[in-house]
Formats: C-alpha cells, structure tokens, sequence
C-alpha cells in the first residue's frame, strides 16, 4: 500500500457561499433585479412610491389638527403644504353619530357596539364557549333598546316572543316539525300581541332611556347599523331562499327563483328608490313606517338573495351521498337539512357570506342618494356645505376611506382566517 | 285612537314600525295621537330650513311648521323635521309619511291638481335668478349664451332654465345636481360658470361664503316662484288649519299684533275687534276649526308674526339680507294679503 | 337534491284529513297550496294597499306622462336631444348613456385588472406587493367613495376654462390639442370636410362598413394560406397583404371624405369644438375601472393560478413551445375560470353605473329615475321602468354566461 490515492479521504471545510448569492444582495438579485425587464419594473414601482410619500407625507405632518375652520386653516399654514384635519377633530362627533343624536346620549351607541363585540366574538371565533352564544341572543334587544331608547317594554315584549316561539318549536319539533313552526309562530305572534297592549298601557310619559327617533341616527353609526342589522337579518332569509330554490316542489322553486334573479337584477340603487319614494304605498294608509326601516327591508331582500345564492353553491358542493345517507338514515326534510346537510354546506359558504357581508357594508353608503346622512352623507351635505369646511375635500374623503378600509379589510382578512382555519378541519 | 296592539305587536316584531291606526282618522287626530307634527323641510338651506350646529332646525319654513305644532299641539317643539330632497317631498307628503310640507315648493298647477296636493298659501313671493362670480364679467342673463349652468334637478327651475334659453335662442350646458350643497360646491369649484334657483336661495347660498362680495346676482328674475306650505288632498279640516295658521302670521303683522305685545293683547279683548277675533277673546273662530280660542295666539307667540319671522331668518339683517319687496304687506305695496278674521 | 322515495305501499282504506301531511303523494301538493294561499294573501294584501292609498291621493297608474315632453336638457347626449323631446326620449338618452359608461368601464376594468393580476404574481417582490396594496385598497373601500373622489379630483384639482384665459394664462393646453379642464377633457373630434351622405352618423357607418370588409377578407386570406400550408407545407408570407388590407380602403376612404381635426378651442365660457369627455363621465368611468379592475385582479391570479404546473410540464413534455404552451393549454383551461366571474363583474358594472346619480352623469338612473321622476311625480312608474330596463340587461347578460359556460363545460365521465 502507498500512500498514494486518487480520492480526497477527508473533506474539505466548508466555505462561505459567494458574497452576491446570500442574504439582503442575493434576495434583492432574485427578487427586484432578476432581469433587466425587472429591474425596470422596480425602478417604476419605487419612483411610485416616492411619488406617493413624497405628496402624502408632508401633507400629514404639516397638517394643522386645532383650528375651527378652513380659513384659519390657511392662516396657520401659510402656504406650507398640510393637511386641514381639523375638520375631522371639530366635526368629529357629526362624523361618527350624525348631526341630530344627542349629545348627551352618545354613550348608549358606544355601549352598543363594545357589546357588539362580545356578541359577534362566540359567532366569528368558534373556540369561544358555546354558552357566550346566550348573550348574542339577547344582544339585538339589549341594542335596540340601547340606541332608540323608549319604553324597555318594547324589546322585552320582542324578546318574550321569540323565546316563547323557541321553546314551543324545541318542545313540538320532535313530533311534527311544520306543526311546531306553525305553534311557535301562533305564539309569537299572540305574545307580542299581548305585550303590545301591556307596553301601551305600562308605558310611562318619561321612560328610563329618552327615545330617539331613527332618522335621528347618522354618521358611520348608521353605516354600522345598517351593515349589522342587514347582514344578520338577511342569513336566514337567505337560507330560506337557497332551500326554496333546491327544492322539488314546483311552485316554491319558482318563487324563490324568479325573487333573487329579480333582486340579482337591478341596482340596488333602485331598490333604496324604492324604499324612499314607493314603498310607503305598499304599507296600510294609516301605518307610517319611517325610512330607516324601510330601507333596512330593501337592503335586507338585497343581501338576502346574494347570500342565497353563495348558500345554493355550498349545497350544490356537498355530495350527492350526503343527501342519501339522511335519506337512508329515515330522516325526514327538516331533520336531514338540519343535522346533515345545512350545517356542512353553510360551513363551506361561510367565506362566501363574510364576501357578501364585506360588499353589503360598502353599499350602505349609497343611502347617502336618497338623503339619509351617513357618513358619505354627511360629508356631502351638512360639513362640505358648511361655510368653515367648504373646500376641505381630501381630509374628509380620506377619512371617510380609512374607516371602511379598516373595518373591511378586517373582516376580511378574519375571512381568510376562517378559510384556512375551515380547510385544515377536512384533513 | 288607542294604538292598535296588532300594530303594536308589529312594531316590536320589526325594529321601528311606529304605527298610528285605524280607518278614517283625521290628520288632526293623528297628530294629536302622535304629539308630534311631522313636518317636512329641505335637507338643509341656510334661512329657510337647515339644522344649526347643535342640530336644532332654524328658518323661515321651519317657523311655519313650529307655528303650526304651537296651533295645534300647543307646543312649538312638538315637530318631527323629516328632511326631504326634491325626489322625496311628493311621496313623503302623499304617503303621509309628513303631515304638511313646508319647503320652498313652488304652487304649480300639475302639482296642485295632478299630483293632488293642496297649497294652503304663499309664503314667499320668489322667482328664479343667476348668480355669477363678478370676475366672469356678466351683467345680465342675456350674455350667458354658451355657459355652463348648475341646477337642483327635480325643481320648477330646470324647467324654467330650459325655456328661458330656448326663448332666447342661447346655448347652455346643464350640470344637475340632487341638493343644495353639492351645487353650492360645484359652482365654488368652478364646474359651472352658473347657479341658477330662486333668489332667496341664491342669497342664503351666497351668504355662507367666504367672500360673498365676489358673486354677484343678476338682475334678471326668469320666473314666477310662488313658495308655500302644502298639504294632502282630501282631508280639508287640516288645510283649512295650515292655511290659517300661515294666514294668522300674516295678519299678526298687519295688525301689529307681535310676539312682544301678543300677552298683552291676548290677555282680554281691546278695541280692535279683528285682533280679539283672531287671538280668540271674542268669537269662536278655533272652534270652528277643531281647535282651541287660543290657537293662534299660540301661533304667533311661537316665532313671531310674519314680519318678525322674516327679520330674524332671511331679513337685512341677516346674513341672507333678503329685501320685503314683493313679500311686504299689501298696505305697504306687496302681496301679502291676508283674507279677514271673521 | 332531496327526494322523499318511500317505497311504502300505498295506503288503503279511506282518505284521512292528516294524510295531507303524512303521505307523500298529497304532501308536496298540501304545502304548494299552503304556499300559494300565503302568497296569494301578501300579494292581496300588498295591492289592496297599493289600490287604497293611491284611491286616498287620488293617484292612478299610467305611463302616458312618457309622451309629453320632458322640458329640460341634458348635457350628455349620443342621440338628438333638446327640451322639447319626450320623456321616453330622455330615458332612451339615459339607457344609451349608461351603456356607453358601463361598455367603457367594463374594456378599461379588464385590461387594469390583467396588468394587476399578472404582475400580482410577478417574481418582482416590489411589484407584486404593491400590486397586493392596489386590489385590497380598492376592494375595500366603498365605489360610491371612489367615484366621489375621482370626481372631486375633476372639480377640484383641474383648472377652470376660464384659467386658460388671458395672456399669461395659469392653464395651458396640452400640445395645443388637448385642454384639461374642471368641466371634462377636451379632445381634438375627427370631422369630414367632403361627406358623402349629410349626416355624420352614416359616414361613419360607412367607415365601419369598409373595416368590416377588410376584416372579413384578411379572414379569407388567412384560411386561404392555412390551405396552402396543409398542403404543401408551407405558409405563404402575407402579413404585407394584410396590412395593405387593413389600411389601404379606408385611407382611401377618408381620404376621399377629407378627413380632418377639430381643436377644441376656448370661446365664451366653455371650449368649442373637438369632442368633450365630461368630468361626470371620467370620474364615473375611471373609478368603476379601477374599483372592478382590483376583483377583476384576483380572479385573473386566481384563474392563473389554478392550472397545475403539471399541465404546463405535459405540454412541455409533448414538445410544445412555450408559446404554443400558453395557448393551447394553460389560457383555455385559464379562461374557463376566468370568465364566468369576469362577466359577472361586467354585470356589476352596469349595475354601479347607476351611482352615476351622484355626480350627476344623465344615465338612465338620473333622468328616467331622476329627472323625470321629480318633474312628474310618478315614482311607481318610473322605478317600474327602470328596473325593468336593468332587469333586462341582467337578464341577457346571464343568458349569455349560460351560453359560455355550456360550450366550456367540462364533460367528465
């Protein structure tokens, strides 16, 4: 043996890889100047970015945040560049609540929405306990009495109703489910009829919480309102809708068909003409129903027939064996929908509603065209018209921007949560 | 009239339902049941109806809805303003959504008998002008051959606009815009060369500018704007109410019978039959309406007779500065002209 | 979906009053009749109220207001128009006024919507994020905001014809052809010095027409080479006939007519002449662009992304150029997952283009739902109209999607 051989025994140490293909300048090569088509693209997209910050920057730092209107605004800035954000902090509360809430009240909105988020939480977040659902329950009544004040009468009496309604269903619904709905709404229907005589005739002249009126709501409130009250109203009667369109009773399935092509049809624009200038016909000429409620109706057929349409896609996902399984199992309509098929395929629709909800939460600035004062509405009207803020556009379209920004882009970023957290329950 | 339970029962079920009931109830009735006149305005016109910084609703329109309440509820408060835009005021009105409309309304005939509404009376003798900014160098409506003209659509004006025109013979270039706001921005803007709507409107727009001297209004009045409170057809108690209530303003001011010497006046008759007729000493005149004898001492003590609505709101000496012109008492060459109190 | 089979015999004996519920060949007709009896009594119950009201106002409904004459103008018009014409005139401005819009909206939104897309799944990490800032600000925030903003950018920010005055002027026009203004873009507008027939709307569908042709015969000349090529093998080199295909008859043409520019120039209070794209136009047709543009976005990466790269690889792998790759395989498949919602967004165009009321653009919203309806007071009427006309255009619109997807549809098993 000599020692002679053609192959290294002992490996070389290691070396640093070469300096351009690690860390920041490999990163940069492979991701920004890959080629020179690239390179090109970046350099566009930087000088983008430098146009933006360049304008927006000193437009927020210079901004003048304590005057109390815009002339004065000027006269601070003396022709430096900034924005005029007083107006936000001046016109704060007409923002948020509108221009006629009282003052003094704005605590009792406030309170309804830190409540609304202990009453949405055990409905977006299912790890939550099951029991905190409870409180969601009560949640619209606890609200309403809140934000329109008046005799609490009037909730509970709500209340009463449709707890009576539940626990009659849940005591029939073993035997005949049609019977049971139709008890449940025969009781519904004679408690409230009874409670309204009591409310009448219990209703003092000088209520616990002052009563305002709903054309007194505004500002980003009513945007809120309006995207809460219609989306949770609109889930179940797009459900209802999505089954009718399923089912194989003719009469029903056309129905519901030609109801949401129809409502899939037309604006939703000419839907809220509908609710300012025509519904009022369709109401008993005595009945005066105020113009929040009816377009709270309209807004909710709209959204209703999207949602049954995302509804109809997570029925038609489930597969065929699902439908047979409850058939072979003898579980009749109600039962298969109810504990087979209804809870799956809303599961796979979720994404979808939260979609429709997200889209439904924009359109409600559009009630600012028939003259409700939202928050587009108000910054068109009242404050844009104003003589101290006439000419301070950006800062209240930015803000006004922001604001649906965030609570969108939250929501739908919670949706994508949802998605991968609903995906990962299959494997 | 109880309020129904089965409507009550409806109202619980559904948010907000405030239903007021049963067949055949009078709108006086109604609004006694309710407490509240529901009065319609504009969504906000600086003099004649827009809410105050507190939210409070100040104007000229505004005082006639508050004299109406003080006639007929007793309290000038008790009124509800239902904001309206020219799409909305109709069906609010004819839907009974609102119990009167108080908002420049121009008393034509298709809306008088096609539209079957009631005008009750004239409380602002207006008519359609053109305001220009002074640096654009026009002096009369004639020269504005070619302009670009921002409107209110849904008005008598456009209409007006259209005709005066064509009659004319000018080209023009309408920019139609829903309110009185966004018009006021887009002619601050400079996307119209015009703004065209009733001189009073125009006055109390130019009055919330910053510098109001720079717009001038031109002398030019292309139309007959008769603005007045109207009602629905078909209950006459309640526009016989309206049309007495504005009417008893007007006589307040001929009479001299003011909010500062109406205690005194209204205490026991005087020497002045017509006055004790109307503050209800002698006669039975708000009998006869379905009223109290005090109504319309009520009235006037809510805002003030005519005269003084007028100074305080749109008068010289506000900011809108509108002159009495054709709107001053007939002894003293307008048109305001009260029928008698007898 | 659900199909009650119970195989039960059938019962005997006589009829029972609960078999309506029990037995299947009576229930599914027992609950229709309840349904129709409850809606039956909705729709009573809502036309008794309709009838009764309208009695108590004293109102009817007719459609004959639609004869008379409208008696205001408006400023955007694709047909003639003046304050005389009728109120079904001005709606039919209105329709062709918001076809023109959502036609307009739907081209720009695609095309911002494929850059986006594409470039949202660039390797360019600057791009791509950047691309992801653009579709989630515009998705997220509301359209009516957006057109708001760009309107006020046209109001606000451009310079008034008036700036363009004077010997110093703050304003100048773009290339001495294009003038900027608060009030809409003004461009140079083509015109005929020698027309062959009186109106302009017939030379140019004249002009059309000889396009037409050309198209049709570079079509010929194209199928004519394909034959050549399969049977020979080789493709004739035409595309210097195409060309002269293309250009050669309409030069001619306008050539003959005299073609010739308008500038617009400033005269008055407004500039005269070329053709105006209105401010109420731009702002409506940008934002819906680049609101729909941002979904129109991720369907497109979502449409990408969902062909698996083992297609790609197939084809590759059956000696097709990348070219051809994208063609034949990845764009086909691509497209069956794009279009379907691209045309839904078409639709959605359409629909927001009824916002057009809050900037004051005449479609139809504005002056059959507008105008019209303030001037007439006849609101049942013409919220009857106008969702009759969108229905329509929905309508057609779906039945075109069923077309597409029919002729895509996979046929599997």
């Amino acid at each position: 043996m000599t020692d002679l051989s053609f192959v290294r025994s002992d490996m070389l140490p290691e070396r640093a890889p070469p300096a351009n293909e690690v860390g920041m300048v490999k990163w940069l090569r492979t991701n920004l100047f890959s080629t020179w088509a690239n390179s090109l693209l970046t350099i566009a997209a930087f000088y983008v970015i430098y146009l933006v910050l360049a304008n927006v920057l000193p437009w927020f730092s210079g901004g003048v945040w304590t005057t109390s209107s815009l002339s004065e605004c000027r006269e601070v800035l003396q022709g430096e560049v900034g924005g005029c954000f007083s107006v936000l902090t001046e016109r704060w509360n007409q923002l948020i609540y509108g221009f006629k809430y009282p003052v003094d009240l704005y605590w009792r909105p406030n309170i309804a929405l830190l409540l609304l988020a202990f009453a949405a939480a055990p409905v977006l977040f299912f790890d939550l306990p099951r029991k905190l659902l409870l409180f969601t329950a009560i949640y619209p009544f606890v609200a309403y009495w809140l934000i329109w004040g008046g005799p609490i009468g009037v909730p509970v009496t709500a209340f009463v109703g449709i707890l009576g309604a539940y626990l009659v269903f849940e005591r029939f619904n073993a035997a005949n489910f049609a019977a049971a709905g139709l008890a449940a709404v025969a009781v519904a229907f004679s408690l409230w009829f009874i409670g309204g005589y009591l409310v009448d005739m219990l209703a003092s002249d000088d209520p616990l919480l002052t009563p305002v009126a709903s054309r007194d709501l505004g500002g980003f409130m009513l945007n809120l309102m309006l995207g809460v009250t219609c989306v949770s109203l609109s889930i179940p009667l797009g459900i209802a809708l999505a089954l009718g369109r399923q089912s194989n009773l003719p009469l029903i399935k056309g129905v519901c068909v030609i109801f949401i092509e129809f409502i899939r049809g037309v604006p939703l624009i000419t839907l809220l003409f509908v609710a300012s200038v025509m519904l009022a016909y369709f109401f008993p000429p005595d009945a005066t129903v105020d113009l929040f409620l009816r377009v709270v109706i309209m807004i909710t057929l709209f959204s209703s027939a999207y949602i049954a349409e995302v509804i109809r896609g997570g029925l038609a996902a489930l597969p065929k064996g699902q439908y047979e399984a409850a058939d072979s199992l003898g579980l009749d309509y109600p039962q298969a929908m109810r504990f087979i098929i209804l809870p799956q395929a809303l599961k796979i629709s979720i994404p979808g509603i939260v979609n429709v909800a997200v889209g439904l939460f924009k359109d409600t600035t559009l009630v600012s065209v028939i003259s409700m004062f939202d928050l587009v509405g108000m910054i068109r009207g009242p404050i844009l018209a104003s003589q101290e803020w006439n000419g301070v556009y950006w800062e209240l379209l930015g803000f006004a921007a922001l604001l649906f920004f965030v609570v969108c882009y939250g929501i739908s970023q919670y949706s994508q949560w949802l998605e991968r957290r609903l995906r990962t329950d299959h494997r | 009239m109880k309020k129904s339970a089965f409507l009550g029962a409806l109202t619980v079920a559904s948010i907000a339902a405030s239903a007021a009931v049963a067949q055949d109830v009078s709108t006086l009735d109604q609004v006694k049941e309710r407490g509240k006149l529901n009065c319609g305005v504009t969504t906000g016109l600086v003099g004649f109806a827009a809410p105050d910084a507190n939210g409070q609703w100040k104007g000229f329109d505004v005082g006639v809805c508050r004299a109406v309440a003080a006639a007929v509820l007793g309290d000038a408060n008790a009124v509800e303003f239902v904001p309206t835009t020219g799409k909305t005021r109709f069906t609010a009105l004819a839907s009974g959504e609102i119990d009167m409309l108080a908002r420049n309304t121009t008393w034509t005939f298709s809306r008088d008998v096609d539209l079957k509404f009631e005008f009750v009376g004239i409380n602002y003798y207006d008519g359609q002008g053109f305001m220009v900014s002074k640096d654009l160098g026009a002096s009369s409506a004639k020269e504005l051959d070619g302009a670009t003209v921002c409107i209110q659509t849904g008005t008598t004006t456009e209409l007006n606009l259209a005709d005066f025109f064509r009659a004319n013979d000018m080209s023009y270039e309408p920019v139609p815009i829903e309110t009185n706001a966004e018009a006021q921005q887009q002619y601050l803007a400079g996307a119209c060369d015009v703004y065209t709507t009733d001189a009073s409107g125009l006055a109390a727009t130019r009055a919330t500018f910053e510098d109001p001297s720079a717009h001038i209004l031109l002398p030019e009045i292309i139309s007959k704007e008769p603005l007045g409170p109207l009602v629905r057809h078909g209950d006459n108690n309640w526009g016989d109410i309206v049309r007495w209530t504005l009417n008893a303003l007007i006589a307040a001011e001929e009479l001299g019978v003011t909010s500062a010497n109406i205690g005194e006046l209204g205490a026991s008759a005087g020497a002045n039959p017509e006055v004790n007729r109307l503050l209800g000493t002698e006669g039975t005149l708000g009998e006869m309406l379905g009223l109290d004898a005090e109504w319309a001492k009520r009235a006037i003590m809510a805002g003030g007779n005519y005269g003084e609505l007028f100074a305080k709101n749109i008068g010289e000496e506000t900011p809108i500065a509108l002159a009495r012109g054709l709107n001053a008492q007939w002894t003293e060459g307008g048109l305001l002209y009260a029928p008698p109190f007898r | 979906m659900y199909h009650m089979t119970s195989m039960t015999d059938p019962h005997q004996g006589q009829f029972r009053l609960s078999m309506l519920f029990n037995d299947t060949r009576y229930r599914s007709l027992t609950y229709q009749a309840i349904a129709a009896i409850l809606l039956a009594l909705a729709i009573w119950y809502l036309a008794n109220n309709l009838v009764q009201n309208l009695r108590t106002a004293g109102l009817n409904i007719s459609f004959d207001f639609l004869r008379d004459s409208a008696g205001y103008d408006i400023n955007q018009r694709l047909i003639e128009y003046d304050s005389q014409s009728t109120h079904a005139r001005a709606a039919i401005v209105g329709i062709l006024n918001t076809l023109l819009v959502s036609f307009l909206a739907c081209i720009t939104a695609t095309i911002f919507g494929v850059i986006a897309g594409v470039l949202r799944l660039s390797n360019n990490w600057l791009v791509s994020k950047l691309m992801s800032v653009y579709v989630e600000i515009f998705r997220n925030i509301p359209v009516l905001i957006w057109i708001i903003i760009i309107f006020t950018i046209m109001t606000a920010v451009m310079p008034a014809p008036r700036a363009f005055r004077g010997d110093t002027p703050e304003a100048t026009m773009l290339l001495d052809m294009f003038a900027f203004t608060n009030r809409g873009v003004y461009i140079p507008g083509p015109y005929f010095t020698a027309p062959l027939f009186a109106s302009a709307f017939l030379n140019w569908v004249l002009v059309l027409a000889v396009l037409a042709g050309s198209l049709f015969a570079t079509r010929r000349m194209a199928r004519w080479a394909t034959g050549v090529q399969e049977q020979t093998g080789v493709r004739p080199t035409t595309w210097y006939f195409t060309l002269a295909m293309w250009i050669v008859p309409v030069g001619l043409l306008l050539m003959v007519m005299g073609l010739a520019w308008e500038i617009p120039a400033l005269k008055g209070f407004n500039f005269k002449g070329g053709i105006k794209i209105g401010g109420a136009l731009i702002a409506l047709w940008f934002a819906l662009s680049i609101y729909t543009g941002a979904f129109i976005a991720e369907n497109v990466r979502a449409g990408i992304q969902a062909i698996s790269k083992g297609q790609t690889e197939a084809a590759g792998a059956l000696g097709l150029r990348p070219r051809r790759t994208m063609n034949l395989v990845v764009l086909p498949q691509a497209l069956r997952v794009i279009i379907p919602p691209l045309i839904s967004h078409y639709l959605n165009i359409t629909k927001n283009s009824s916002l057009a009321i809050a900037v004051g653009y005449a479609d139809v919203t504005a002056t059959l739902g507008g105008i019209t309806l303030n001037q007439t007071g006849r609101a049942i009427e013409c919220v009857l109209l106008l969702m009759a006309f969108y229905l329509t255009i929905s309508l057609l619109i779906s039945v075109g999607m069923n077309f597409y997807n029919k002729s895509v549809k996979l046929e599997e098993r």
